[in-house]
């Protein structure tokens, strides 16, 4: 009993370290692809680590009132809650402290964990009084508004299909099947990555931070170390969709090498996507998200109710 | 404080390796020098090699690259521009205007040199600097970071009453928030 216990919290930390390494290699191997695609040279791979480092090490004198410094630590705080929910490895080799809190019915329990980030961060963003804020925060969470319905049609096919709500239970519905959740109900797994390129803030999805436009949208008044919090949330926060997407689509991954393998490939999709991309208008991406991928998501609940 | 030389502790060792190569830019686009930055930053230069990235606003900046001749009354916006930015941060004065005035030596409503009014911690003179001599300056700059010397908002606080004055002898309608940075 009391033995773990420790290996809980041994997991706890091992999760989050993994995550926040992976998370942030993987930023920083974004604008090295990034660089190369535009015929640069770019940044170093561990650039994203000096960025935190650096910011980590600033002053922060901004003082705007108490749910300014909250937003940050609730995004923060968001980012690990989610990711003890995802079992990071599906738990058949001896890497079992990687699954956390894992219990029955958490898929609809992260369907609610993974926004209340973006909310924290749009109340703390909110009481910066910045109009940059102001807009990035309402153009954020229209678009929310727009990717969570392709989403959530993708979880429902897949569940009813699964007839489970846990994602161990959709690793093992996979692996008892010798199948992956892409292979069975394609239509789900297509209205899923549709949700996924928004769910990401790629171009052209990129419309709440809008560099070119909202200076940098919600985060314009957060300087300093709240910037590294938001950083290192966004990264944490990155590792959490793409391993939720391996796990729930593509039958897990035994080891840590093959969840790399798949979460970067995964990862692939949205940045290159984005790279050759310009920026839509607010209302055209809402536009485009209850277009095809709520009718791909809805044809997905149909097909499992139906035909299978 | 962090830039202290003689506390160099290993701390600030780390510390100074990662501002050193994490420069966060924000560039006051006055004047013609503008023109040089988008080369610097994009495919054909690429600054990002040096870790130095554009950011949008004050407060997630580190330097401030002030471009070419300050009418007074851009003067103001770049004072203000300066004191939102977090410590630890740099400036750095870009072109023969930041330095003497430039062609506008004997213009009745610019300033000659920048430093009289916020702390500059390298010039990079020229008229205009091609981008290479851009890239020079802030490899200059990372120098001195690196050295623990690029203190310049260090002076700028203790020296914050002459500051003051100059600011104010330019500025007529002086009616700017207080900072307590």
């Amino acid at each position: 009993m009391d033995n773990s216990i420790w290996i809980s919290i041994l997991g706890f930390l091992a999760t989050v370290a993994l995550a926040f390494v992976v998370g942030v290699l993987y930023g920083g191997l974004v604008r090295k692809v990034t660089a190369r695609i535009q015929n640069r040279v770019g940044p170093p791979f561990y650039q994203n680590f000096f960025d935190i480092v650096k910011l980590y090490s600033k002053t922060t004198a901004i003082n705007h009132g108490w749910m300014q410094h909250l937003g940050p630590a609730l995004a923060i705080t968001a980012s690990v809650t989610s990711l003890m929910f995802i079992p990071i490895l599906n738990g058949q080799g001896d890497m079992m402290w990687f699954e956390n809190l894992n219990f029955k019915g958490d898929l609809i329990f992260l369907l609610y964990m993974m926004v209340f980030g973006s909310l924290g961060m749009a109340l703390g963003a909110g009481q910066t009084g910045n109009p940059h804020s102001a807009i990035g925060v309402s153009r954020g969470l229209s678009q929310m508004v727009g990717y969570e319905i392709p989403w959530v049609l993708a979880l429902v096919a897949i569940m009813m299909q699964a007839e489970t709500t846990s994602i161990t239970g959709l690793i093992d519905y996979q692996n008892a099947n010798d199948t992956w959740m892409m292979f069975e109900s394609p239509l789900a797994f297509i209205a899923g990555i549709l949700a996924m390129l928004g769910m990401f803030h790629y171009a052209p999805f990129d419309v709440p931070f809008a560099p070119a436009e909202l200076a940098s949208g919600p985060a314009s008044e957060f300087g300093g170390k709240y910037l590294a919090l938001m950083m290192t949330s966004g990264s944490i926060m990155a590792f959490v969709k793409l391993v939720l997407f391996v796990d729930i689509f593509m039958g897990g991954a035994s080891n840590l090498v093959m969840l790399l393998v798949k979460t970067f490939l995964l990862y692939m999709v949205p940045v290159l996507y984005g790279i050759v991309s310009p920026r839509y208008r607010t209302e055209q991406s809402i536009r485009y998200f209850w277009g095809w991928p709520t009718a791909i998501g809805v044809l997905g609940v149909l097909y499992v109710v139906f035909i299978r | 404080m962090p830039n202290d030389k003689k506390s160099q502790k290993i701390v600030d060792i780390i510390q100074n390796a990662a501002r050193k190569h994490s420069l966060f830019v924000l560039a006051y686009g006055t004047g013609c020098g503008a023109i040089e930055i988008p080369p610097t930053m994009t495919s054909r230069y690429d600054a990002e090699r040096f870790g130095i990235r554009g950011m949008a606003t004050p407060r997630q900046a580190d330097v401030l690259l002030v471009t070419g001749y300050l009418a007074t009354k851009t003067l103001k916006r770049v004072i203000r521009a300066y004191e939102q930015m977090q410590d630890p941060k740099y400036v750095i004065g870009f072109g023969s205007c930041t330095i003497n005035g430039g062609m506008y030596w004997d213009s009745y409503n610019t300033i000659k040199l920048l430093d009289k009014y916020i702390p500059v911690d390298v010039y990079i003179n020229g008229c205009m600097p091609r981008p290479e001599a851009v890239i020079e300056g802030f490899i200059e700059l990372q120098g001195l970071i690196k050295d623990g010397k690029a203190n310049g908002a260090t002076k700028y606080k203790e020296n914050i009453d002459w500051y003051r004055a100059n600011q104010k002898k330019v500025i007529k309608n002086w009616n700017m928030p207080d900072y307590n940075w």
